[in-house]
């Protein structure tokens, strides 16, 4: 084991300002009121950093200055834009340690997931889209002889983009790459729980971004989201969350007549069919390992598999064995090498987690392990840690229905196959969904039953950029990822031309 | 109230006129009290997803538009405030909740979102309870 110092102490690898404004046209502005809000780690309870209460008079300038770096930016070479992408990329990858570090203070996440995962899938997500944008080309069709059909991608201009708290870089990069290679220019709101690791990332790049080509205003959303989401001079808004906020933010948008992409969450099923129990061997492993992906970023995650389906004519066993790999997590300081589950991102949301627990008890759930509050004592005292937490009961229980986001997931047995897809698309959602059994077959036909945007089969929790994500039903509209993600980012422009001399002959 | 015209027919009414849905601890309504200074009459959108899904969610009311796919569960009456908050979730929610009862509290935190507390260094948080049958 080892552990990384805690930002600011003396041996730490990076450290925080004191204090972060917002980043507008290349520079650090004030917050036009003057309002600063604390920003505390959920590792300790303690705020390390304050950060701009951003209003519409900030947002105002972040537009403006996006708006003022718009056009030249959309004029460069998708060379030269997947130039800078790399570069951002190579000098991400040269302080991957440091902005490991970086999120996990921030978000309390274990840094063995932020340097295995988070920054590196970062990384690469610049690469993909540097890639992506180069390789894409517009169409011509020939519509007869001598009229031809152009197809051509023009950038939408300033795009806003408002970024949630459970993977704060990962997610900025998820929206940020494909706007910035497809010539956005962009005016970015952080989650008021975790503005700051996105300015340490800023620290690092921003000599390679011309000015106004990302901006970025902290705020509450109702402060700060709002003005954006609503600007009329924002092209686009693209927004991870839940669906009350997403609604709103569609309303803003209408108003103006804008599109949004929305990404809102799941209660993700994960299917064990009763052949994976045929052996014990390292594919009966991996599924295990895939049941215990619930605790993954301590749950919160909007793809958690927060709903184990598991084959009665296993159910026993492999539940069993699932509660006996959950209580082999080691929980503790995120900032261990060896730590796998660490602190829930904030208070309120470890609250939330223990309503949960209780409604889920009152409804006659079971709990198998786990179910309180984690108290890790020392200087972790403060900090917002969970057990890891099984749940066993029926679908129609809240556990079973809403996102807790926390490390809980609610298992319930099924028949057949049938059953099985019914019990998986009883749900308001569709974002995931995982598969497991060794009949390719089998795994097919549910794949194509299950309503979801993306179905793991026999794997989880992987996000690779080269793969589209999103959601059906009410997990939101739109995807991310992939590079049909470009064409989120980007108008078309037809020019419909004809090469023929001779009139048309109406007139 | 800003909400008004937005309430579905349906059987809206019958969940309004039926048992007690909603309440509010003291705090909460402490809160909404000192909101309703700030920004004038109040609403509530219970939200549903991740992050912060399953929070209530507090608007100026009628900032969040209602319609027919939505819910009144409450018309909260606060002390000290002329109107009452009301209470509304998406039908298809309340469909899965409805067997619950449901508490509004405030804990320390900051939630995101576009709720209106979220400044205050607080949050709304729904406790459930078994409805009784």
């Amino acid at each position: 084991m080892s552990r990384y110092a805690a930002p600011g102490t003396d041996s730490a690898l990076m450290s925080y300002q004191s204090r972060y404004d917002h980043w507008i046209g290349g520079t650090y502005v004030a917050p036009k009121q003057g309002g600063y809000f604390e920003n505390p780690t959920p590792v300790t309870g303690q705020p390390f950093t304050e950060v701009a209460r951003g209003t519409a008079e900030d947002v105002e300038r972040a537009v403006e200055a996006a708006h003022e770096a718009a056009p030249a930016w959309g004029r460069t070479s998708p060379a030269e834009r997947a130039q800078i992408l790399n570069q951002i990329a190579q000098r991400m990858e040269a302080h991957l340690e440091e902005l490991a570090v970086a999120e996990t203070w921030e978000n309390g996440k274990p840094v063995r997931e932020t340097l295995a995962a988070d920054i590196p899938l970062a990384i690469d997500h610049f690469r993909y889209f540097a890639g992506a944008i180069r390789a894409q080309e517009g169409s011509l069709s020939q519509l007869d002889e001598d009229t031809v059909a152009y197809h051509f991608h023009e950038p939408l201009g300033v795009v806003a983009q408002i970024i949630p708290w459970n993977f704060p870089i990962l997610m900025a990069a998820w929206k940020l790459a494909p706007a910035l290679a497809a010539g956005n220019a962009v005016v970015l709101k952080p989650a008021e729980q975790t503005p700051a690791s996105l300015h340490y990332w800023m620290s690092l790049v921003a000599d390679l971004l011309p000015p106004g080509v990302v901006n970025i205003v902290n705020g509450f959303g109702a402060e700060a989201g709002k003005p954006l989401a609503s600007h009329p001079r924002v092209a686009k808004i693209a927004f991870t969350g839940e669906t009350t906020t997403g609604r709103l933010i569609m309303q803003y948008a209408s108003e103006n007549l804008k599109p949004v992409t929305l990404e809102l969450g799941g209660k993700s099923p994960n299917i064990f069919f009763e052949d994976v129990s045929d052996d014990a061997d390292d594919f009966y492993d991996k599924a295990l390992e895939g049941f215990t992906m619930f605790a993954l970023n301590q749950g919160e995650v909007c793809t958690c598999p927060s709903r184990a389906l598991i084959q009665r004519s296993h159910y026993r066993a492999f539940l069993e064995a699932g509660v006996a790999r959950t209580e082999a997590i080691v929980q503790g300081n995120p900032l261990d090498t060896d730590t796998m589950v660490g602190a829930q991102a904030s208070n309120d949301q470890l609250e939330k987690i223990l309503s949960y627990l209780d409604i889920g008890r009152q409804e006659g759930a079971r709990v198998l392990t786990g179910g309180t509050r984690a108290e890790l004592g020392g200087e972790l005292e403060g900090g917002y840690y969970v057990r890891p937490t099984v749940l066993e009961g029926s679908n129609d229980m809240r556990v079973f229905q809403e996102e807790i986001f926390g490390p809980v997931v609610s298992v319930t047995g099924f028949d057949d196959f049938d059953d099985a897809i019914r019990i998986a698309n009883d749900t308001l959602y569709g974002l995931g969904a995982g598969v497991w059994t060794r009949d390719g077959s089998r795994a097919y036909r549910a794949g194509r039953a299950i309503q979801a945007g993306r179905v793991w089969t026999n794997c989880y929790h992987q996000y690779p950029a080269h793969a589209a994500f999103g959601g059906y039903k009410q997990s939101g509209i739109g995807r991310e990822n992939h590079r049909m993600m470009l064409e989120h980012y980007q108008q078309t422009k037809n020019l419909l031309v004809s090469y023929d001399p001779k009139k048309a002959g109406l007139f | 109230m800003g909400a008004q015209g937005q309430r579905p027919a349906g059987d809206e009414g019958a969940v309004r006129d039926g048992p007690e849905r909603v309440a509010l601890t003291p705090a909460a309504a402490e809160l909404l009290r000192t909101l309703t200074a700030k920004h004038g009459p109040l609403m509530f959108h219970q939200s549903g997803g991740c992050c912060d899904g399953s929070s209530p969610m507090c608007y100026g009311c009628g900032e969040f538009r209602t319609g027919a796919s939505d819910v009144l569960l409450a018309e909260l009456e606060v002390d000290g405030l002329a109107e009452p908050v009301p209470f509304w979730m998406s039908a298809s929610q309340f469909a899965r909740w409805s067997h619950t009862h449901l508490t509004v509290d405030v804990v320390r935190g900051r939630g995101s979102g576009f709720s209106l507390e979220a400044p205050e260094g607080v949050r709304f948080l729904i406790r459930s309870r078994l409805m009784e049958r």
